[in-house]
C-alpha cells in the first residue's frame, strides 16, 4: 500500500520536475539557423569539391604535373596543359573535375606539391541533372578573378 | 419557441466560427509552443510572426482532393469526420462564457456536454472501422479503450462537483463559486465546506480531459510510431482537416469545461474588471498548459494508460466523492 502511494507521489514529481525543464527550454534563446536566410561559415577543415589556387597574378599555381590525376582512385581528374614557345614551365589549359564520381578522399590534394589545389566550403550543390557536377575548375578560377 | 430557435441557429453559426478559428490559431500556437521548447523559431515566414500561417494550410488543405480508397464503407468513411466535428461544436452552444453570453443555457448543461464529448469515440471508431486498413482499426480500438477509461473518473469528479453546488446548470455551477478566488471549486476552503482533495480532484478532472482529447502523452490513437496515423490514416484533404478540427474543439471544450467546474467560470479572482476575459484568459492559460504538457512528455504505453485510469484515477475519483458526500453531510 505504502508503495503504491509513494510511486504515485513520486510519478507526479518527475512529471513536474519535466515540465520544469520544458518551462525553462522555452524562454531560451533559439539555437537553431535559419538555413536559407542565415549560412553558416564553413570550418578550416571542411571538405567541398577541389578548387584551383592562384598565385597573386591571379594565375593557376598549377604546374601540370599530373600527380593529382594520378592519385585519384576514382579517376576524376582531367588534366589538359601546353608548354608554350619559349616558356620554361607548362601552363594549364584545362582542369576538369568529375565531381559525381569524387568521394572527396583528399588524395589529390595531398599529392599535389605545388600549392595548387585546395578544398572549396562549396556545399550548396544540388541538381537535377548529372551534368552540373562536372567542373571546368580553372574557367571557375577566371570567374572568381573576374 | 421561434426566437428559441433563431438563437440557437446563431449560436451554431458563431459557435463554428469560434471553433474554426481556435482550431487554426490553436495550431499555430501549438507549433510556436513547441518550437519554442525545442529552441526553434517556429513557422515565422508567412506574416508577421508565420500568423498568416494558418489560413494558408486552410487552403491548401481544401484545394487537395478528397481520396476515397476503394475498399473502404463510403458512408461511414464520410459521417466519421462530419461526427467528429459536429458535437464539439454543438457543445459550444450550452457552454457560458459570461452571464450574458450562452448560447443556450439548459439546467442539464454539464450532462449535455458529456453526451457529445462521449459521440467523439464513435466517431474514430467508425472512421477506423470503415478506413478497412487495420491500423486504423488498431487505434479506434484503443482510442475507444482509452475513451471509456476516462470517461469514468471524469464523470465521477463532475458528479462531485454537481453534489458540491447542488446543480447541472453551467451557469448555475459558475454562480455558486462567485465571490472571489477562495470560493472556486478548486480550493478547499469553500464556504462551508473544507475538502482537502479538491486539487486531486482538479488534476483527475485535468488529466481526464487530456486523455478524452486524445492529446500527448496519451495520443495513442494515433500513435505515429506504430499505427501510421491512426484513425485518420486513409483521409486526406478536408477529412483529415476535420478530424484536426474536431480535435482542437474539443480541446478548447475540455479547458471551458474545467474553468467553469473548477476555476470559477468567468469569476474574477479580486472582483476586478468582470467580464468575459477572465473565462477567455482561464481557457487559454489551460489550453497553454496542454501545449506545454504535450511538448514536455513521450506518449505512454497502452498499458501505463489503463493502468492509470483503472488503478488510480478513478479510486482516487471515487474516494473524493465519498469524501465529498460525508463533508456535505456533516456542515
Amino acid at each position: 500500500m505504502g508503495a503504491y502511494f509513494s510511486g504515485i507521489f513520486s510519478g507526479l514529481w518527475s512529471l513536474f520536475v519535466g515540465m520544469g525543464i520544458t518551462f525553462r527550454e522555452f524562454f531560451s534563446p533559439t539555437v537553431t539557423v535559419q538555413y536559407p536566410y542565415e549560412t553558416l561559415k564553413m570550418t578550416a577543415r571542411y571538405r567541398g569539391h577541389i578548387e584551383l589556387i592562384a598565385d597573386e597574378e591571379g594565375k593557376p599555381n598549377c604546374v601540370v604535373c599530373g600527380m593529382c590525376e594520378k592519385a585519384c582512385p576514382s579517376s576524376c581528374i582531367t588534366l589538359a596543359g601546353e608548354k608554350p614557345e619559349g616558356a620554361k614551365k607548362k601552363v594549364l589549359t584545362g582542369y576538369h573535375l568529375d565531381f559525381t564520381k569524387c568521394s572527396l578522399c583528399g588524395s589529390c590534394v595531398e599529392s599535389c606539391n605545388f600549392n595548387a589545389i585546395e578544398f572549396s566550403r562549396e556545399y550548396n550543390l544540388a541538381s537535377t541533372r548529372k551534368e552540373d557536377f562536372h567542373f571546368d575548375l580553372l574557367q571557375r578560377l577566371k570567374d572568381r578573378n573576374s | 419557441m421561434s426566437l428559441t430557435l433563431l438563437n440557437v441557429i446563431v449560436a451554431v453559426f458563431i459557435a463554428i466560427a469560434f471553433a474554426a478559428l481556435n482550431a487554426a490559431y490553436l495550431v499555430w500556437a501549438e507549433r510556436r509552443g513547441a518550437a519554442r521548447i525545442q529552441r526553434r523559431p517556429g513557422p515565422n515566414i508567412n506574416g508577421p510572426f508565420g500568423l498568416f500561417q494558418p489560413p494558408l494550410d486552410g487552403v491548401k488543405l481544401m484545394a487537395k482532393q478528397l481520396l476515397i480508397p476503394g475498399d473502404v464503407d463510403k458512408i461511414l468513411f464520410m459521417v466519421a469526420p462530419v461526427l467528429a466535428m459536429a458535437p464539439a461544436i454543438t457543445s459550444f452552444v450550452t457552454i457560458p462564457f459570461s452571464s450574458h453570453i450562452v448560447g443556450h443555457n439548459m439546467h442539464i448543461g454539464i450532462l449535455l456536454v458529456f453526451a457529445f464529448a462521449s459521440m467523439g469515440g464513435m466517431a474514430l471508431l467508425l472512421a477506423g472501422w470503415s478506413s478497412r486498413n487495420k491500423y486504423s482499426v488498431m487505434s479506434s480500438v484503443r482510442a475507444v479503450s482509452q475513451a471509456i477509461a476516462y470517461e469514468i473518473p471524469m464523470l465521477i469528479t463532475a458528479i462531485t462537483i454537481v453534489m458540491i453546488t447542488g446543480t447541472t446548470d453551467l451557469m448555475g455551477i459558475v454562480k455558486a463559486q462567485t465571490g472571489g478566488f477562495w470560493h472556486w471549486n478548486i480550493f478547499p476552503f469553500k464556504a462551508g465546506l473544507f475538502n482537502p482533495l479538491m486539487l486531486m480532484s482538479f488534476l483527475i478532472f485535468f488529466i481526464c480531459s487530456l486523455a478524452e482529447t486524445n492529446r500527448a502523452p496519451f495520443d495513442l490513437g494515433e500513435a505515429e510510431s506504430e499505427l501510421v496515423a491512426g484513425f485518420h490514416t486513409e483521409y486526406g484533404s478536408m477529412g483529415f482537416g476535420l478530424f484536426f478540427m474536431g480535435e482542437y474543439a474539443n480541446i478548447v471544450i475540455g479547458a471551458s469545461l474545467t474553468t467553469i467546474l473548477f476555476l470559477g467560470g468567468w469569476d474574477c479572482p479580486f472582483g476586478l474588471f468582470p467580464g468575459v476575459w477572465w473565462f477567455l484568459l482561464k481557457i487559454y492559460l489551460l489550453i497553454a498548459t496542454f501545449i506545454w504538457i504535450r511538448w514536455t512528455f513521450p506518449r505512454t504505453t497502452i498499458y501505463g494508460l489503463l493502468n492509470l485510469s483503472w488503478k488510480i484515477l478513478i479510486p482516487a475519483s471515487l474516494f473524493n466523492l465519498l469524501l465529498t458526500a460525508g463533508l456535505l453531510k456533516v456542515f
